[in-house]
């Protein structure tokens, strides 16, 4: 009997140690990746890498400035287009749980959401950059943008699902019009878990390198004009790891260590929004 | 029916095929408190809810029959003109989340555009809530969220923000049955005082609070309106045998 339940102990140590290591060893790819880029990239991170342009080759020193604006543009400008109309939709959707278009975009969501990132950096390609005969910041932006929409979609319908009822119908019997109801009332009720979806939404984008390959492509001197090429740190990364230069390798991991940084902090300020701003009911 | 702030006049409701109210005719004089009663299902929160027309945001609903708010037609009016006339509290309080204790009073007003001083807003703001006793306990962090408040202090808030849009009628729909006792009696309390400026209409399943806090009463039994009359006569002497019934217990 004492036997027995030793060893039905001894087997739960055991399956917890086991648990305890495989999460660990699932942690270590993570941990060693933070580690080689800290210690490959934070050496060559300084006010001159962070400020200045790139210099020609055979020039030594140099920054990948342009390539940091042009991430923050890319953001900007892909928040712009993904913003009102994944809220919007994310709206209609928890406005209409049944029927027919809600179904169909729920299921567009979902194919959007596995679509590879290449194939809707080709469908930019087809739509702006083949028309407007170049690439361009714009281009890029719509790319991300598209990358975006169903996270927020989705966010914004789950968020705005668990507002209770009784809010909007306390907004409504005030005489309150209906989208009134929703901007004023809804929405604000939900803030901090669409501004979630937001931040996790720009987290996933802004490593994104194959979008960008031929949208915005990449460009060594700073460019604010949104219908001109645009320089970005995954492109700037991916540039000069391809080259044959030493020096060059050592800024590939400064600007990956960089991205690093810009998308982990993305994810804590999404996980900060989330906690802190939570409206209680 | 002169001078009653609400007449109902042959009024059915349907949800779908389903008829809900049954010809029912009611009329409710100015500042009085009406209680309607019956068992669960009976169509209380329909009877209502089409009041101020809360049913029309359900699918698939439709009424037959005529109600007039101060002899205007309410079903010929715009539903949002109407609501601003008419206050609603619910079952569940449910102050706005986002906004602060002042804010959830003037929501009316804010939700709706309609603009007003500061120094009227205050006003309103005091004015609202002494009307529903709660003045006192909230005055000193009036900008603080109305959901921190106790469940009681909440449906005053609620109770208040109805008031401040000056309603022509104010409709509560069981507004203690989420409440405890105290606080339940410290509501009752509020009507008796309230209804000298306000007509309401209580929508109760409490025999109990029915008798407390009204003048008039309204049995109701699957969607019909049995027996509607002071509420003095109705205790004591109910005219039909299932309104007797009800009111000893023998069934709801
Ligand atoms: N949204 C709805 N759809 C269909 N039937 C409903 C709906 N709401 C209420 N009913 C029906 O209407 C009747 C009256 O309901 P209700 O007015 O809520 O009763 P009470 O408030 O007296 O408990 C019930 O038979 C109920 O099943
Ligand atoms: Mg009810």
């Amino acid at each position: 009997m004492k036997d027995h339940v030793r060893a039905r102990l001894i087997k739960n140590y055991i399956f917890k140690g086991l648990v305890m290591l495989f999460a660990f060893i699932s942690l270590l790819p993570l941990l060693l990746i933070l580690y080689y880029i800290t210690k490959n990239g934070i050496s060559v991170i300084n006010w001159d890498f962070l400020t200045q342009l790139p210099r020609p080759i055979g020039e030594a020193g140099g920054g990948v400035f342009n390539a940091i604006m042009g991430t923050i543009m890319l953001i900007v400008l892909s928040c712009v287009f993904s913003i009102p109309f994944g809220i919007a939709a994310g709206i209609y959707l928890a406005e209409n749980r049944e029927g027919k278009l809600s179904n169909i975009v729920r299921l567009c969501v979902v194919v959007l959401q596995g679509t590879p990132s290449i194939v809707i950096g080709i469908i930019a390609y087809a739509w702006i950059v083949a028309p407007l005969r170049t690439f361009s910041a714009l281009s890029g932006g719509i790319a991300l943008s598209i990358m975006m929409l169903p996270v927020i979609i989705k966010t914004t319908e789950e968020t705005l699902k668990l507002i209770p009822y009784h809010l909007k119908e306390a907004s409504l019997a005030l005489g309150v019009p209906y989208y009134k109801t929703i901007l004023k009332v809804v929405l604000p009720s939900g803030l901090n878990g669409i501004l979630t979806g937001i931040l996790l939404s720009v987290a996933r984008i802004t490593g994104e390198t194959a979008p960008l390959l031929f949208t915005a492509f990449g460009n060594q001197f700073m460019n604010w004009n949104i219908f001109k090429p645009i320089d970005s740190l995954p492109y700037r990364i991916f540039y000069y790891a391809m080259s044959p230069y030493p020096e060059w390798h050592t800024f590939a991991w400064g600007a990956s260590f960089i991205l690093v940084v810009l998308t982990l902090a993305f994810n804590l300020i999404a996980r900060g929004v989330s906690i802190k701003w939570k409206i209680q009911f | 029916m002169e001078n009653s702030v609400l007449t109902v006049d042959t009024f059915s409701a349907f949800f779908g095929d389903h008829q809900v109210l049954k010809d029912v005719n009611l009329s409710v004089p100015k500042n009085v408190v009406a209680a309607l009663m019956g068992p669960s299902g009976c169509g209380k929160t329909t009877l209502i809810r089409c009041v101020n027309r809360m049913h029309e945001l359900l699918p698939d609903t439709k009424v037959a029959g005529k109600m007039f708010l101060n002899e205007k037609d309410i079903y010929t009016m715009e539903p949002i003109v109407l609501r601003r006339k008419v206050g609603m509290v619910f079952q569940k309080p449910n102050p706005f989340p986002t906004m602060s204790i002042y804010d959830n009073v003037i929501a009316g007003y804010k939700l709706n555009g309609i603009r007003h001083s500061r120094e009227d807003f205050n006003n309103i703001v005091e004015q609202s809530l002494r009307s529903a006793a709660l003045w006192d306990e909230v005055k000193d962090f009036l900008h603080r969220k109305g959901t921190f408040l106790s469940g009681g202090q909440q449906q005053r808030l609620c109770i208040a923000r109805a008031l401040a849009m000056n309603p022509e009628i104010l409709l509560l729909d069981e507004p203690t049955s989420a409440l405890d006792p105290k606080s339940t009696s410290q509501i009752e309390e509020l009507f008796v005082e309230l209804k000298k400026n306000v007509t309401m209409l209580l929508v109760t399943h409490n025999i109990g609070q029915a008798a407390r806090v009204s003048d008039f009463t309204a049995f109701i039994y699957i969607g019909e309106l049995i027996e509607y009359g002071p509420t003095e006569k109705m205790f004591t002497v109910p005219k039909d045998k299932r309104t007797e019934e009800y009111l000893t217990g023998k069934f709801g």
